[in-house]
């Protein structure tokens, strides 16, 4: 484990409104790592990946990326600097073909023959988005997008990608399919991920490392292993 | 017949300058949901920058010695000037205001509409600024069906722009962003566009074509008004909503409708009431198929 | 420092160029050829001068140095609403009452002028204030029904010789007929599309007016309509009853003060009604307000019936008052000006409205040399309100923007 983490939220609040979504949130993502949020809903997890895009304004606090502060940056400029989120619900740009989905993926990098390359990666990857390329995102079964979401995040050549539940909605044998291809993502590309899921037993055979959220704060960070082993979680979340 | 086939070529001329200003309310809309009240002003603004410059080159005696290049730049240059002010417009009005009630946010168009028109009011007088009209006179005859180079001027000139149009957004990269953009906001910052700058390029765009239309207006029909982006305004509105509003393709077809239906209105119903046909389809329009011709899905629950 | 420099004067100054740059066009450039300089920049230094001054306004607010004069302010508003609080309420209505009795023994022609026409637009747009302020539905068109108002009185007082005290009822039925025509299509539509239907009926109407020359006689308008007339006793030649036309302006200024007045407790009575609390939930979130039972359709119509009505008899009364109608008075700006008076004021806000009403008449009359500048200053105080103080200035005691928006 390298000693300074790739993503590090100090002590994050945030909210909508008048209504408080994260209470002070701290966490620690390393290079190389898997790193996985369970909790319920409403607990805080989408607010977080938000926050740290960008997206939602945070009220106290400091997120850092790669050791410098990426407080009040605007959404747009992050991932240039490889930071990446696959949303959720997916958020395929329904009426874009898949090949623009993907080249939407790729708008801030000008390298034309590195661009072709990923793009038969992606197309390798998942092989059914290839024979689909001409048709628009939004007539993709839910595997489908779930595919092209990835494969437009992994079009920005992310060093950290943050993906929010990624099995919500997908057929079992797909949420099998998709969890393959992020460890494939994380081992062969060496790519950062923060995987926010309510299916804990899942993540947490994914990920080395777990955070517990509740109503806005963190409640338990362990080893993935001890996590799934902690009599607690497999009440709360597994469902014993 | 012959009187039809008149009116035929009068209708395309008009719906082809509907149309051109009905895209601009129709990407607006498409990317952030705001009926632009100020889009007209945008028009008739161009119309008047239109004349101030002619006029200029015309007190320099350019606009006998070569007319073409002083037609050129007076509407490029116009162009220019309207996209910078509906960019002005766009962050001093509406930008502040994107996460605010939409009645809010139209109120505060509606005040811009009347600020610019009466803007033009104080700088440019309460009279008709006529045009120097000269340049494209005369024409030639086929039968008993006369055509006149304006008429061909404007409607050549309007294809080239919506050829143009359709290019950009269709066929090159900024084109795919402001798509994207109109569809979903938070994702396309997450894949690094700048969401505030895809607005200001379509405000710019909307209000560049407008402009056009205004200088065509300005030769078509002779003259400007510092009200004269009101009505136009309206109906140009009617046909962005009649192909659908948000779809581009929608709005030329709109235009086109409207621009017809009012010549033929006028032609073979009522002259005093041309103006009432367009509104009228506008409201059976939003009554019996709110989403248009070609429109896209319109979400519901966002009232 | 360095930040607020970054937030403020930056943008500050690349807006003031670029407001020069969008200023010269319009006033530097010369039919004979030449360029000048000078005009535009007299007229940016102006604006420059005022939008500076706000500038450092807001920024001395900010930074707290204000604080010994808003504790100054603070002190005397407390004082006075300390000392308003131990005098009885009846009391300052009974003063108001008084000073609006006396107002047109103590005043000058021109005066009780202005004063009626204050009054009527109270009533346009309190009338307004329960479409938009009160149900949330943005109507761009209201003009149209004080326009039928007043072509209502004006045509039965000059073919029929009907008074105006039979017209007024009639008025506002009209109105009320034309406000359930032109809500029934368009009140199933969202609310963006609603403003711009409305927008076109209205200007339906308006061209109605100005192209059927047999029965309106078109631009020309409409002359020799009767003022308002009361049968009075006479006992010369043993007792008779004379009609007698209440020409002067004051019995007129009466005549209006007692339809503002009606208007103001008709509105108030409607608004902390059950009718109006189905309106408001309607604004807050018509899927809601549905789903708990009320009834969205019938409401909204009944919404623009009663605020229709209003405007009719305001229309009755002004073609009473100018004895003379034409399409000029009903045109889409009228619109706008009732509406940015409702919004100013502040939507559902009865005591907003009548301020911004004085506002906006009086203020242009009492400076009468920039009056050319008075839509202008309406169009931009309207987006300033709405970029500032979108809840108006005196904002409504019950207030909420709809739930969906907030998301949105």
């Amino acid at each position: 484990m390298a000693d300074q983490p790739l993503l590090e939220l100090k002590n994050v609040s945030a909210s909508y409104g008048n209504i408080k979504a994260l209470k002070g949130i701290s966490l620690k993502v390393y290079p190389g790592e898997i790193v996985a949020m369970i909790g319920a809903n409403g607990a805080g997890k989408s607010t977080t990946l938000m926050v740290t895009c960008g997206i939602i304004p945070i009220d106290e606090g400091d997120i850092l990326y790669d050791g410098r502060s990426i407080r009040g940056v605007a959404a747009e400029k992050l991932p240039v600097r490889g930071l990446c989120q696959v949303p959720e619900g997916r958020r395929i740009f329904p009426r874009l073909t898949v090949h623009e989905n993907l080249e939407m993926g790729a708008f801030y990098r000008r390298d034309r023959a590195e661009i072709e390359k990923d793009m038969e990666y992606v197309y390798n990857l998942f092989p059914v988005l290839r024979e689909r390329r001409k048709q628009q995102g939004g007539t993709l079964s839910g595997g489908e997008q779930q595919m092209l979401a990835i494969g437009r995040a992994l079009m920005t050549r992310p060093r950290m990608l943050l993906m929010d539940e990624p099995s919500l909605g997908l057929a079992p044998l797909f949420v099998q399919k998709i969890f393959d291809i992020i460890h494939d993502i994380n081992q062969q590309d060496g790519t950062t991920i923060l995987l926010v899921e309510q299916n804990a037993n899942l993540a947490l055979q994914a990920a080395s490392r777990g955070y517990v959220l509740e109503t806005g704060t963190i409640t338990m960070e362990d080893k993935a292993d001890r996590l799934l082993h902690n009599p607690e979680i497999r009440k709360a979340y597994l469902g014993e | 017949m012959d009187y039809f086939i008149q009116q035929l070529i009068n209708g395309i001329t008009l719906g082809g300058l509907y149309a051109l200003i009905a895209l601009g309310y129709t990407m607006v809309y498409g990317v952030i949901q705001l009926i632009n009240f100020a889009h007209g002003e945008f028009f008739a603004a161009g119309g008047y920058v239109g004349v101030i410059l002619l006029n200029y080159f015309a007190g320099l005696g350019y606009l006998k010695t070569h007319p073409w290049v002083c037609l050129g730049a007076s509407l490029v240059l116009t162009m220019i000037y309207c996209a910078f002010l509906a960019m002005a417009v766009e962050k001093v009005a509406y930008k502040p205001l994107r996460f605010s009630s939409r009645l809010a946010a139209l109120l505060s168009a509606l005040g811009m509409s009347i600020f610019l028109q009466n803007g033009l009011m104080l700088t440019q007088g309460v009279f008709d600024k006529p045009y120097p009209i000269e340049l494209a006179e005369g024409g030639f005859e086929i039968g008993a069906i006369s055509f006149n180079y304006l008429q061909i001027l404007i409607v050549a000139l309007t294809i080239l722009l919506l050829i143009g149009l359709n290019f950009l957004v269709f066929k090159t990269r900024v084109g795919m962003a402001m798509r994207a953009t109109a569809q979903d906001k938070i994702m396309s910052s997450l894949v690094a566009i700048s969401s505030n700058r895809i607005i200001s390029l379509t405000f710019a765009i909307g209000a560049g074509l407008a402009a056009a239309a205004g200088i065509m207006v300005g030769f078509y029909y002779g003259s400007v008004r510092y009200d004269m982006g009101f009505v136009p305004g309206i109906k140009a509105f009617a046909a962005a909503v009649l192909g659908g509003i948000g779809n581009i393709t929608g709005a030329m077809l709109g235009g086109l409708i409207i621009g017809m239906v009012e010549v033929f209105g006028a032609g073979y119903i009522s002259g005093q009431y041309k103006d009432v046909f367009a509104f009228i389809i506008l409201i059976a329009v939003l009554y019996f198929k709110p989403t248009g011709i070609m429109g896209e899905n319109v979400d519901d629950t966002r009232v | 420092m360095i930040r607020e420099f970054k937030k403020i004067w930056k943008p500050y100054t690349i807006g003031m160029l670029w407001l020069l740059g969008l200023l010269w066009p319009l006033l530097g450039i010369h039919p004979d050829g030449t360029l000048s300089f000078g005009s535009t920049f007299r007229v940016w230094f102006y604006i420059l001068v005022v939008t500076l001054t706000c500038v450092i306004l807001y920024l001395l607010n900010k930074s707290q140095a204000l604080k010994p004069m808003q504790a100054v302010i603070g002190r005397f508003r407390s004082a006075t609403s300390a000392f308003g609080a131990k005098v009885p309420r009846a009391f300052w209505f009974g003063l108001l009452a008084v000073v609006m009795l006396a107002y047109p023994l103590l005043t000058d022609r021109y005066a009780q002028d202005v004063a009626i026409i204050v009054l009527i637009y109270i009533c346009l747009g309190l009338g307004l204030n329960i479409v938009v302020g009160l149900a949330g539905l943005l109507d761009l068109g209201y003009i149209a029904f004080y326009g039928v108002g007043a072509y209502t009185y004006a045509l039965l007082n000059i073919h029929f010789g009907m008074s105006f005290w039979i017209c007024l009822p009639i008025a506002a039925a009209l109105a009320c007929i034309a406000g359930c025509l032109i809500g029934y299509p368009t009140l199933k539509m969202r609310g963006d599309y609603l403003a711009i239907v409305t927008l076109g009926f209205g200007e339906i109407v308006r061209l109605i007016l100005n192209n059927w020359m047999s029965l309106t006689n078109g631009p020309n308008g409409l002359l020799g309509i009767k003022a308002p007339g009361i049968y009075i006793p006479t006992f010369e030649g043993g007792f008779s009853l004379e009609y007698f036309y209440l020409k002067k302006l004051y019995y007129l200024y009466y005549i209006a003060l007692a339809l503002a007045v009606f208007t103001v407790i008709g509105v108030y009575r409607l608004n902390f009604s059950r009718i109006g609390r189905g309106w408001e939930a309607i604004r807050e979130d018509e899927t809601a307000a549905e789903l708990m039972g009320v009834n969205t359709f019938t409401l909204k119509l009944l919404a623009y019936a009663m605020g229709a009505i209003f405007a009719g008899l305001a229309g009755a009364f002004f073609a009473a008052r100018m004895r003379f109608v034409s399409p000029e008075s009903f045109t889409f700006l009228e619109s706008a000006m009732v509406l940015s008076m409702v919004v100013l004021g502040g939507m559902g806000s009865i005591p907003g409205i009548i301020l911004a009403v004085i506002a906006l008449i009086v203020l242009p009359e009492a400076f009468r040399g920039v009056e050319m500048y008075r839509m202008l200053a309406f169009g931009a105080s309207m987006t300033l309100m709405m970029l500032f103080r979108p809840e108006g200035l005196i904002p409504a005691k019950r207030v909420g923007g709809r739930s969906e928006e907030r998301e949105g």
